[in-house]
């Protein structure tokens, strides 16, 4: 018996929930361009704001799909790692900078200090996190990598808890980065933070593809996610190498809360949860495990939050449609794992890995 | 004093005894070949030398040196490499870095150079090939890039595991003549086998496993001549 000559309620449920989703947008789209609520200028700072929000994204999503790219688990700490480098970095040094002044008497020189710290104090809870909770787990099913990393995901949001207190941090003012430049081209301004975001995840990307793709140690990792017995056989020191992969997507993690806390302008040790959960969705959402799926899977969803509430929400008549931008994320996440789990860039995994 | 001595060694899985003692050596310069039914236990026994698994009991020494305290990632840089069953090959790395990774071990750039000629010299189609992702090889394409790697690590012994498997008839005979070449070269080869009458009229010597144990253990030429291995191994009557 086959199955294709049966009538098949799932994929006809499935066929409907989609066909549902792409009216409502359209329908939503076309309401509010009729209705034509916002000027140009508006739209292009909703676009600017996805881009610098979808950035930090990516950064963050290079983090779950370097470490799935390894060991096939779903690092569900990864979004503490992010808090952890930023939150420290904060309260031990911005602060102190701050209040002699040094901050703003050599800001630049302040900001590249803020990035090492906030990189380093990530990796170094990544690293530690892997070798203490991770690697005994090696041989272990699926299953349990994964629930230890939740756990870890709580113990370190009540550890840095416990260590800097619950209240949230503001960010001293950096006068440098105050202000806007202005985009004649397209009749707006750009905050001069968003444009460091923007150009600083442009950087970290290309350093990174040039890492993994170029050097020696980055073709170790790929090697180890291929295949770790033959990587072994070629000398490559497999447990180390999966330390350099969790420490290049803390890394990674690290500059990202460096960029929030220049954006949302506060720190706290609860930042990590949202964030993460989001860049988790942009990893499948451009295909986890691939590098490239994970930068544009970020820079989707980050447009898609900031466009589409106005875009296609507003249109459907939702009253408070600003605050349904997770609605958004979180239904994309349920859309790609339906209808095209391996994502956007992503390609049809192997049996081995499936 | 043999290069390779592997003394009464037991590997499980698990709680399975798959070596019950296996005894074996191999002098430098030599073509040994390990030979027996599937699940008869060679692969376990190659992997075990190259340290993918640990014995619970027994000894391995290469030139006197105790190779089991090491992990399998030094014992290349003990001059150990190994060309594993069904290819291995890093599917998605291209020609060029699947050779760069298996001369992992060393750091000396013109040496690693010069080696890389010297396997574009033995597989020419590699050198068309050298940008090409692995996975898009042939079978035969794949296991010269698998033999060419391992030899990036400008090994003293080669362990290779079943390097005709799935291999066209016409090819096999190919990677015999090329493993003949690379011994010639000074590379001392234990060789695992399927195809018995190709693999012991290569080798100086071979042994015969069944069942985790070796059961024969004779010149190449001469177990080739036995009646027990010609009925059983070469399918003679």
């Amino acid at each position: 018996m086959t199955r294709s000559k049966d009538f098949d309620f799932v994929g006809l449920f499935l066929w409907v929930f989609r066909a549902v989703i792409l009216i409502l947008i359209v329908w939503g789209t076309y309401a509010t361009i009729a209705d034509n609520p916002y000027e140009t200028r508006t739209w292009v700072d909703f676009i600017i704001f996805g881009l610098a929000q979808g950035s930090m994204y990516a950064l963050i999503a290079i983090g779950y799909t370097l470490v799935y790219g390894v060991l096939f688990m779903i690092n569900f700490a990864h979004g503490e790692f992010f808090m952890a480098g930023i939150l420290t970095t904060t309260v031990v040094i911005t602060t102190p900078l701050s209040e002699s002044g040094f901050l703003n008497e050599q800001p630049i020189l302040s900001l590249l200090i803020i990035a090492i710290s906030s990189m380093a104090v990530s990796i170094f809870i990544s690293v530690l996190t892997e070798r203490i909770a991770y690697r005994p787990l090696r041989k272990a099913p699926r299953l349990v990598p994964l629930i230890t990393a939740i756990g870890a995901s709580y113990f370190w949001q009540n550890y840095f808890r416990g260590l800097f207190g619950s209240g949230i941090k503001p960010i001293p003012q950096i006068e440098i980065l105050d202000g806007t430049i202005p985009l004649d081209f397209l009749g707006t301004t750009m905050l001069k933070s968003h444009v460091l975001v923007i150009v600083t995840t442009i950087v970290m990307l290309i350093a990174l593809n040039f890492f993994i793709m170029k050097t020696k140690t980055g073709k170790a990792i790929r090697a180890v996610a291929e295949d770790k017995d033959v990587a072994n056989l070629m000398g490559i020191n497999v447990d180390q190498t999966i330390s350099i992969t969790f420490a290049t997507g803390a890394a990674m993690a690290g500059i990202a809360g460096v960029l929030y806390s220049l954006v949302f302008r506060q720190v706290h040790f609860f930042m990590g949860f949202i964030p993460g959960i989001k860049a988790f969705t942009a990893a499948v959402l451009g295909g986890i495990g691939s590098l490239p799926g994970a930068a544009v899977g970020g820079l989707l969803l980050g447009m898609f939050e900031s466009v589409g509430p106005s875009l296609f929400l507003r249109g459907l008549g939702i009253p408070a449609f600003n605050q349904l931008k997770d609605v958004i994320a979180f239904t994309m996440l349920v859309m790609v794992l339906i209808f095209r789990p391996q994502g956007i860039v992503g390609e049809v995994l192997s049996e081995k890995k499936a | 004093m043999p290069m390779l001595e592997v003394n009464d060694i037991h590997t499980y899985y698990g709680n399975i005894h798959a070596l019950k003692g296996i005894s074996l050596h191999v002098d430098e310069g030599e073509i040994v070949s390990l030979i027996g039914a599937n699940g008869a236990g060679k692969t376990t026994t190659l992997r075990t030398i190259a340290g993918l698994l640990t014995p619970r009991q027994g000894e391995i020494t290469l030139n006197g040196e105790d190779l089991i305290k090491y992990p399998a990632h030094d014992l290349v840089y003990k001059g150990i490499a190994m060309v594993p069953e069904g290819r291995g090959v890093f599917a998605r790395l291209s020609v060029m870095e699947n050779l760069e990774m298996g001369a992992f071990s060393r750091s000396d750039k013109g040496e690693i150079d010069a080696n890389i000629q010297m396997v574009f010299e033995l597989f020419p189609r590699m050198e068309e090939r050298q940008k090409q992702v692995a996975g898009t090889l042939s079978g035969g394409e794949q296991q010269m890039l698998a033999t060419g790697r391992a030899l990036m690590a400008v090994p003293k012994l080669l362990l290779m595991d079943e390097p005709s498997m799935g291999l066209a008839p016409i090819l096999v005979e190919g990677i015999f003549d090329t493993i003949e070449k690379i011994n010639k070269e000074g590379v001392t080869i234990l060789l695992v086998e399927q195809n018995a009458l190709m693999a012991l009229s290569i080798a100086d010597r071979g042994y015969v496993l069944q069942t985790g144990e070796i059961v024969l253990h004779d010149k190449g030429e001469e177990l080739k001549k036995n009646e027990m291995v010609q009925k059983a191994y070469l399918g003679m009557e």
